[in-house]
């Protein structure tokens, strides 16, 4: 899954950079709050255990071997941020010094595998591990589960990032000018090997893993060392008040900037419907935005089944009793703002509930 | 699957890491053209090389890359012996697999049919993985010729002093210095395992085994990790990292930091 120096374009490695960028940033930012001076050397160690688990030939079912990154384990470990680090230390040192993975890609091999696994793992492990005991069954099997999901997220993402290269970049002559394969070759490519192997390697080492620590070594379960747990620090508590409060902020003048969404010309790639594909003022852009492929004579049979199944209530960014378009997109803005600060605030209220009902009994 | 062959695979993995890493090391030790060249000087040059590779978009430009990457490998005494094994044969043989099929799926004009298979390879085809191997044939030949001209402390040095954070340099050098230790405490926990290892072990028992081995050294890491902790303190440390960046351009350096430079903007443009 370490993408070589030559398979993405400039301007994809550039974006990921500043994707990944942002993640380290977080997540530095995050651990030393977390750990204070003793963020260094934890996750230097921990980089340099995960970088040799990879070399690990771990046996599978079926009498083949196969190589496991380790995310399911260093997030369950350490936490999402400390797995962000160490899992990124651990690629940039191969990509550095063992020329495994390239320079250029190294913001997308850190973004898909350090980031995107970390947190999927994280997630993942902790939606179904729920609240069960340490010593549970739970969470081997919420551990392999992770490892697994993860492995395969990664992996996926790997798979779009190369396979958009030869829509984006192809020279007049239609040659693809990076990694060659569109995405309905490279998402199965990469996805039969990861479904198989690779998944099942990552599931077997963290399962295994978890499941030795419950013997051995409980007290890694709770978050290094109680990392992913820990008390957050006064001074850190104020930061993280003062951050909540810029983010309702960014919410706010995000809302009032919403009608910009209006001023946007021509179709959102991808985003097509049925009536868009029949419209023959909309194919001409839709044409226009996909290197003048050919469209399809008529609408594809998937998308017709498909569209019928659901009918949103907001269809356009309008509800349908709305007539003056700026109105409806504003409104639908407000709908949508609403309802995902509602959502985890009655979350929160139902969850807080429980635990009052759980300590008191 | 042989017995226990897992096991022979893991140690002979390990075994191939550190003898990579001792080469590395020998041949940073030569008298070359890059190695007298400063740190700074080295990393900036090659990064420019392999940004260039890849905004290429003519073949010719790229090949004009691949003969300076051996030029510099050659001035420098990297045995090309040893870049044709661990960079080029490597290289061919992973991304000349992937390339193959493109041959035949990319469409465009053909080249050559194969009218009983029902195969065809395009022009497009014989283009596009051809631009795949060379492209990661010269970068990765640049960055390991990089790696073999450059001891791994004056690359984090280098990076250091182009403002990558004091912290990150300091986790790369830590994590390196004791992944070989880890290297060997794995390595020495599979040899003893497999030197008691009698009869068939059954998959299940395998999995286990290796698992097993990956949590005993996940908790000699966290241990390891506290000891280190401790040893910073006691020797001052307060949070705060400080590099010692002692490097000095020379005329020479600024010649070839200028040479680096436009031959890349030349390639790039030369490319485009």
């Amino acid at each position: 899954m370490h993408i070589p120096d030559g398979y993405l374009s400039p301007s994809t490695c550039a974006a990921f950079y500043l994707l990944a960028g942002s993640g380290w940033y977080a997540a530095l930012k995050r651990i030393k709050q977390l750990l204070a001076t003793r963020a260094i050397p934890l996750i230097s160690v921990f980089a340099a255990f995960s970088f040799v688990v990879m070399m690990f030939n771990v046996p599978l079912p079926g009498g083949t071997t196969g190589h496991a990154v380790g995310i399911g384990v260093a997030a369950i470990v350490l936490g999402p941020w400390g797995s962000i680090l160490a899992i990124s230390i651990a690629i940039a040192i191969q990509a550095l010094f063992f020329g495994d993975g390239g320079i250029t890609t190294l913001g997308a091999n850190c973004f898909n595998m350090a980031i995107v696994g970390s947190l999927t793992a994280y997630a993942v492990y902790r939606m179904v591990a729920a609240n069960s005991n340490l010593n549970s069954r739970r969470r081997v099997l919420a551990a392999a589960v992770a490892g697994y999901v993860a492995i395969n997220a990664s992996a996926l993402i790997t798979a779009v990032e190369l396979g958009i290269q030869p829509m984006l970049f192809h020279d007049a002559g239609g040659t693809p000018l990076y990694a060659p394969y569109s995405l309905h070759v490279a998402i199965p490519a990469m996805m039969i090997g990861h479904l198989t192997f690779a998944g099942l390697a990552e599931a077997v080492i963290s399962a295994g893993m978890v499941s030795y620590l419950q013997r051995a070594d409980v007290a890694l379960l709770r978050g290094v060392s109680g990392l992913a747990h820990a008390p957050v620090p006064v001074i850190a508590g104020a930061s993280a008040d003062r951050s909540s409060g810029r983010l309702w902020w960014a919410v706010a003048l995000l809302l009032l900037f919403t009608p910009i969404g209006i001023l946007a010309a021509g179709t959102a790639w991808g985003e097509w419907s049925s009536a868009d594909l029949m419209n023959p003022h909309t194919r001409e852009q839709i044409g226009a935005a996909s290197g003048n492929h050919v469209l399809p004579a008529s609408v594809p049979v998937g998308i017709q089944k498909l569209s019928a199944l659901w009918t949103a209530p907001f269809p356009g960014y309008a509800p349908r009793f709305v007539k003056n378009p700026l109105f409806g997109y504003l409104l639908s803005a407000m709908f949508g703002v609403g309802f995902l600060v509602l959502a985890p605030l009655f979350a929160r209220v139902i969850a807080r509930k429980r635990a009052m009902r759980s300590i008191g009994s | 699957m042989s017995r226990h062959s897992f096991l022979k695979s893991t140690v002979r993995g390990f075994a191939q890491a550190v003898s990579k890493a001792l080469q590395s090391e020998h041949a940073t030790t030569q008298k070359g053209l890059l190695q007298q060249l400063d740190p700074r000087v080295r990393v900036i040059g090659v990064f420019a090389l392999v940004v260039s590779v890849i905004l290429c978009r003519r073949l010719e430009a790229i090949a004009a890359i691949f003969l300076i990457a051996i030029a510099l490998a050659v001035a420098s005494r990297v045995r090309l012996g040893l870049l044709a094994k661990r960079v080029w044969l490597v290289v061919l043989g992973f991304s000349g697999v992937i390339a193959l099929p493109a041959l035949f799926l990319t469409p465009g004009e053909p080249l050559f049919t194969a009218p009983a298979l029902h195969l065809s390879i395009s022009m497009q085809g014989v283009r596009t993985a051809a631009f795949l191997i060379l492209r990661v044939e010269t970068a990765a030949t640049l960055t390991t010729v990089l790696v073999l001209s450059t001891a791994w402390t004056h690359i984090l040095k280098a990076l250091r002093s182009l403002h990558l954070p004091a912290e990150v340099v300091t986790m790369l050098a830590m994590t390196h210095r004791y992944l070989f230790l880890l290297i060997e405490t794995a390595n020495q926990m599979f040899e003893s395992r497999q030197s008691r290892a009698v009869g068939i072990v059954s998959g299940s028992a395998q999995r286990k085994m290796t698992a097993r081995t990956a949590g005993v050294l996940l908790s000699k890491s966290i241990e390891l990790s506290h000891e280190v902790y401790l040893a910073m303190l006691s020797r001052g440390f307060r949070g705060e990292v400080r590099l010692l960046t002692d490097f000095r351009l020379r005329p020479r350096d600024y010649v070839a930091l200028t040479a680096f430079v436009f031959t890349s903007c030349m390639a790039a443009w030369i490319g485009r």
